[in-house]
């Protein structure tokens, strides 16, 4: 029963969490500031939304294959997200819509 | 509830294929692509075809979104504007087409029809036999590997013939390692710390994954397609992180090119000595005196010719995009 509320709760969270990560992709004004709504939002909602899953499943072999899942996205969203950014910091494509503003430096 | 994700996965479909056709960045169309595939391979799995929407995974959304960034990579980036004469012929016949199609879906039975021909035709035999004459619980890699052997010979030589076609086509001759953009392109990602120490800490994982899912293929979803592209992605990633060279390194171009026609000539081996027992070709029972040891043994040969093939032509393609000069 206290699984349950708790594994609902990560669920419903999980999925605020991502629903906001895309809200902030869709509405930030620049490609980095919508980068980093995207990033963040969703290693937290993937956190609580496999946590959530974890907990219903209980022990089981499904709980590992969960958790493996857990590693490599844990692992790769935010290389993803670096590797991203760091594309988009050296090409500095002004002209890309949501590129950030000319500060004029 | 699978209806409504079914529902909402279709419609997606509908949107990012409209998207890729309307996107004048082929960059853009690249990743729609691959978008494009896995929500195709998630529309599988909820259909239960887990081994298609793994291939798909594997080959739609990794390997062919890196050979279509290795074709880009020699291209212009921007589609070239048409002629801006609108192009009725085509329209017309496209219409006619997809007309012609919703049509027939009218006298299509319902999903799942248990009625339906096709479930009513050999696919009764196969299920009641699976388990009989190779005892095996995956009956997808019964159909493909044994029962319609025929077809996955005939699979694996149209991967070997494209693979050798992308060589061919697109060799220029022995690489020069003098050239300025062959030195740029030899050093891949290795200035860039974080993506090649994570890359390099899952490689092991994504080619122990691509052997689980070869020898592990007659009892869960797998086989030599899904395996041979997994690998074949391990063996890219390397190439990307570490460099042109390096990747050609690990699997030099001989032993590639032989790897291409052992894998295929492997299956066609397996059918000849079968032959040579008194069998017919590509029937495995008279492998071994038991016919059901015979069967599994002949799968699991005919399995790993498909995934040395598969690997070696995807690795090949991706060297062959790799190794040219983009144009100037």
């Amino acid at each position: 029963m206290i699984v349950d509320a708790l594994s609902f709760t990560m669920l419903a969270l999980g999925g605020f969490f991502v629903f906001m990560g895309g809200l902030g992709a869709l509405r930030l004004p620049d490609l980095y500031t919508r980068m980093h709504a995207a990033s963040l939002t969703d290693s937290l909602g993937t956190l609580l939304t496999l946590g959530g899953i974890m907990l219903q499943a209980g022990w089981s072999l499904a709980t590992i294959k969960l958790l493996t899942i857990l590693f490599f996205l844990m692992m790769t969203g935010p290389t993803a997200s670096y590797a991203l950014a760091n594309a988009a910091l050296l090409s500095d494509d002004k002209d890309a819509p949501g590129a950030p503003p000319a500060t004029g430096n | 509830m699978v209806t409504a994700f079914g529902i909402a996965l279709l419609t997606l479909l509908v949107v990012t294929a409209v998207a890729v056709v309307v996107t004048p960045n082929l960059f853009v169309a690249v990743m729609l692509m691959s978008i494009f595939s896995l929500l195709m391979a998630a529309t599988f799995f909820i259909l239960d075809a887990a081994d298609v929407a793994l291939t798909e995974a594997a080959i739609g959304a990794g390997m062919s979104t890196i050979l279509f960034l290795g074709a880009l990579a020699l291209i212009a980036e921007r589609e070239a504007r048409g002629s801006g004469r609108r192009r009725w012929l085509p329209l017309a016949v496209i219409a006619l087409t997809a007309f012609t199609i919703i049509y027939a879906t009218f006298d299509k039975p319902r999903l799942g029809d248990p009625s339906a021909p096709v479930h009513q035709h050999v696919a009764p035999w196969y299920l009641e036999q699976t388990p009989v004459l190779m005892e095996m619980s995956n009956v997808v890699t019964a159909v493909l590997a044994s029962f319609r052997a025929y077809d996955t010979l005939g699979e694996v030589l149209v991967i070997l013939t494209a693979g050798l076609g992308v060589m061919l086509i697109l060799a220029n001759g022995r690489p020069d390692l003098s050239r300025q953009g062959r030195a740029a392109a030899a050093t891949g990602l290795r200035h860039h710390l974080i993506p090649r120490v994570v890359g390099q800490l899952l490689i092991p994982f994504i080619v122990l994954f691509g052997l689980y899912l070869q020898f592990h293929g007659e009892f869960g979803p797998g086989g030599g397609f899904q395996a041979g592209a997994i690998i074949a992605v391990g063996i890219v990633l390397h190439a990307l992180l570490e460099g042109e060279a390096a990747g050609r390194a690990i699997l030099p171009t001989p032993l590639l090119v032989g790897m291409m026609a052992g894998g295929a000539l492997l299956y066609c081996a397996v059918g000849i000595v079968g032959m040579l027992l008194g069998g017919n070709f590509l029937d495995y029972a008279v492998l071994s005196a038991d016919p059901v040891a015979g069967q599994q043994l002949g799968i699991h040969l005919v399995e790993a010719g498909v995934g040395i093939t598969v690997t070696s032509s995807l690795v090949a393609a991706f060297h062959a995009f790799a190794d040219r000069e983009p144009a100037a």
